[in-house]
């Protein structure tokens, strides 16, 4: 990449840390009249305050904070660049954030049966939890998958289950979300074959792929395959994405796991961005338009405790992403500036001790994303630090949602928070240590250098090692944890037994006697003898699926010519 | 003489990558002076007690997330049991529903760690329940 598109060339607006303060004569007055004599009567609780990330986080905020702050250039209209207010000019006053539980447990029917029952307690979308075996590329029936199956999510081993799962769920109507990385492309086919045999236009049809194999490496660690033939695969589906299903959204670029790692929320953000300017090149070479794919990009965030560290998180998100579509890939697409993203409360955030406290959690947690501008959100139920949600649990965590866009009046108006001393101030803070860690990782030759060197992976592994220290020492409180401790009675759970996997086994064999195995084993090495090549993979995928071959021999006859990934553990 | 220090193998069995918890353990019990090898992702049981006979280990910790423990747990412990190593003391810390702890425990795992565990009371029943050497 040339010098002139790197981050470091960026007119830097924001203030750093180290600028200066020059507290106006009045307030200097205030220091020394009034809060002087206070503090020497009263001192405070603490001596530095910080942020759940450690950032710290002064007294007071006022204009001394900003000074070189420009309203028009740095917060500007909802709606324009640099979209610090938000997206749309109208924001949640037009249309609400898209209420978008994660849902996924045990058999492709027992999720059917959970997604028609929020779809009727009036959940806007869906959005599809997989279980383990189905999210490494394995079937309910391979000996790895033994006492997994369907555990944290939906068992999908075959477009049969696939069918099964959206069986009266009109595709055409309904937006999915599908959480699936390594085989991301593999099920999106399957996807997209149920939405033809609903007769549903491809063209029309609305949702979002994960697909992010960047995180996974970084913090998730679902992989499958090494780097290359990875993002090879993300690009395929971008490319076959624009020319096929233009309403998609071929990948959710996804800092959430990245925090429930442990990172801090600039690494959060930082780490993320620079993945999705990864994509863009890895797209860029491939010779797509940016103008014309990067509008399918969408991101995923995480809401975690820290009220106005996670809304300064949102703003700056979408301040550097514009920044980076205009400056360094001098996009003329004003599509490609937004950036548009889905939240989820922070799981990480939830105790198992006194678990209605996380009711409360994450009420607040969603609130944070709704003033931060989401598109769309999730929250999570009070049970999930014990297991997977009962329906009761999951209709508290939707009526949460449903009280503040319905309740709170926080919705009436745009960027309620905007002008905020404080909350512009942390803004520009939280885009400027961003801002660094691109710079950084830019440096190292780009995101795939940086992870094959561990170096995202280390930031958080130190991250999360500094918090639960702070944990430990009570330097910082979890209520109900390390404070606050009482006993109360355990909960009702959701219990997924084994049963599943005896009925997914069964399934499996039943297909595999019932469809033409000449027919799968070409369509497999028609797969095979592609992946050596440079061919898009997506139309042989979709081939593969039709022939009802199994999510397992797909991933395994890529895996003939892909190899697998192994990482190098770091403590 | 010195003492010798305690062995810990730490191991993140069945599919799930989620390894936060593994890392932060093993580096808290390093930093509390014992000798930690964490054995990476996506171990089975035949890995880990092979592991930890060729290490040499006085304890093995298991983290698990996913719901598989009730499956995983009993396989390693027959797997110990068939090895010799019934004297080799194993933890397990992660999401574990109360209901699952008895059997858990009759399987023979020593101790049980739920969310929100403080590493210090983890270093103190290894201390406690780990012979000396």
């Amino acid at each position: 990449m040339s010098e002139s598109s790197k981050g470091t060339t960026q007119t830097v607006t924001a203030e750093t840390s180290a600028t200066p303060r020059n507290p106006s004569p009045k307030e200097q007055a205030w220091e020394k009249n009034t809060l002087q004599p206070t503090l020497k009567k009263n001192p405070e609780r603490q001596t530095e305050f910080t942020t759940i990330s450690g950032h710290p986080i002064r007294r007071l905020y006022t204009q001394a904070d900003l000074p070189n702050w420009d309203a028009e250039r740095d917060l500007g209209l909802p709606g324009e660049p640099p979209y610090t207010r938000g997206i749309h000019p109208s924001m949640h006053r037009t249309r609400l954030w898209t209420m978008r539980q994660f849902a996924g447990f045990g058999t492709a029917e027992d999720t059917n049966q959970r997604f028609r029952y929020l779809l009727a307690q009036g959940q806007t979308g869906l959005s599809t939890a997989f279980d383990l075996p189905t999210l490494m590329g394995y079937d309910s029936d391979h000996p790895l998958s033994e006492g997994e199956v369907g555990k944290c999510g939906v068992a999908i081993s075959s477009l049969a289950d696939m069918e099964v799962l959206f069986d009266q769920i009109p595709l055409a109507n309904v937006t999915t979300s599908m959480t699936i990385n390594s085989p991301a492309a593999v099920v999106w086919a399957m996807y997209l074959a149920v939405a033809e045999k609903q007769g549903a236009d491809w063209k029309k049809i609305s949702g979002t792929l994960q697909n992010d194999i960047l995180k996974e490496y970084i913090a998730q660690k679902e992989y499958i395959y090494p780097p290359d033939p990875s993002m090879r695969l993300v690009i395929d589906t971008f490319e076959f994405g624009v020319k096929n299903t233009p309403k998609f959204n071929t990948i959710s670029i996804s800092g959430y796991h990245i925090r429930e790692a442990g990172s801090t929320a600039i690494q959060e953000l930082a780490f993320t961005l620079r993945d999705g300017l990864e994509y863009v090149e890895w797209g860029m070479r491939r010779g797509l338009d940016v103008d014309e794919f990067v509008p399918q990009l969408s991101f995923f965030f995480n809401a975690h405790s820290d009220f106005f560290e996670e809304i300064a998180k949102y703003r700056a998100a979408r301040r550097i992403w514009h920044k980076a579509m205009v400056e360094r890939y001098k996009s003329k697409n004003p599509r490609t500036w937004a950036l548009r993203f889905h939240t989820q409360t922070a799981g990480c955030s939830l105790t198992a001790q006194q678990p209605y406290n996380n009711v409360v959690r994450t009420a607040i947690q969603a609130l944070a994303a709704v003033l931060g501008g989401t598109q769309s959100l999730h929250t999570n139920s009070l049970d999930e630090a014990w297991a997977l949600p009962t329906e009761f649990a999951a209709t508290i965590a939707l009526r949460t949602q449903q009280i503040i866009a319905h309740e709170t009046g926080v919705t009436n108006t745009v960027d309620p928070l905007g002008g905020s001393y404080f909350l512009e101030t942390l803004t520009n803070e939280v885009e400027h240590g961003a801002w660094e860690y691109i710079d950084r990782i830019d440096a190292m030759g780009g995101m795939v250098a940086a992870i094959e060197r561990s170096y995202p992976q280390r930031e958080i592994a130190e991250a999360s090692y500094r918090y639960q220290m702070e944990l430990d020492k009570k330097e910082k409180i979890m209520v109900g944890v390390n404070d606050f401790v009482s006993q109360e009675k355990p909960l009702d759970i959701l219990q997924i037994d084994e049963t599943v996997a005896h009925r997914q086994a069964e399934r499996l064999s039943k297909l595999r006697a019932d469809r033409s195995q000449a027919e799968v084993d070409r369509r497999l090495g028609a797969l095979r003898k592609a992946a050596q090549g440079k061919d898009n993979l997506m139309p042989f995928l979709y081939d593969a699926v039709k022939s009802y071959a199994t999510l397992g021999e797909i991933c395994d006859a890529m895996k003939d010519v892909f190899g697998i990934y192994e990482e190098v553990a770091i403590t | 003489m010195p003492e010798k220090k305690i062995r810990v193998l730490i191991a993140k069995p069945g599919l799930d990558g989620h390894d936060r918890g593994a890392k932060v353990i093993a580096r808290a019990l390093r930093d509390a002076g014992m000798e930690v090898i964490y054995t990476g992702l996506r171990q089975t049981p035949e890995m880990i007690a092979s592991a930890a006979i060729q290490e040499d280990v006085d304890v093995i910790g298991l983290s698990i997330l996913s719901g598989a423990h009730n499956t995983i747990c009993p396989q390693l412990m027959t797997m110990l049991h068939d090895k010799g190593m019934d004297d080799v003391t194993v933890l397990v810390g992660g999401i574990i529903p109360e209901a699952d702890i008895p059997a858990l425990k009759k399987s023979g795992i020593s101790g049980i760690f739920l969310p929100g565990t403080s590493t210090q009371d983890i270093i103190d029943f290894i201390h406690k329940n780990v012979p000396h050497h």
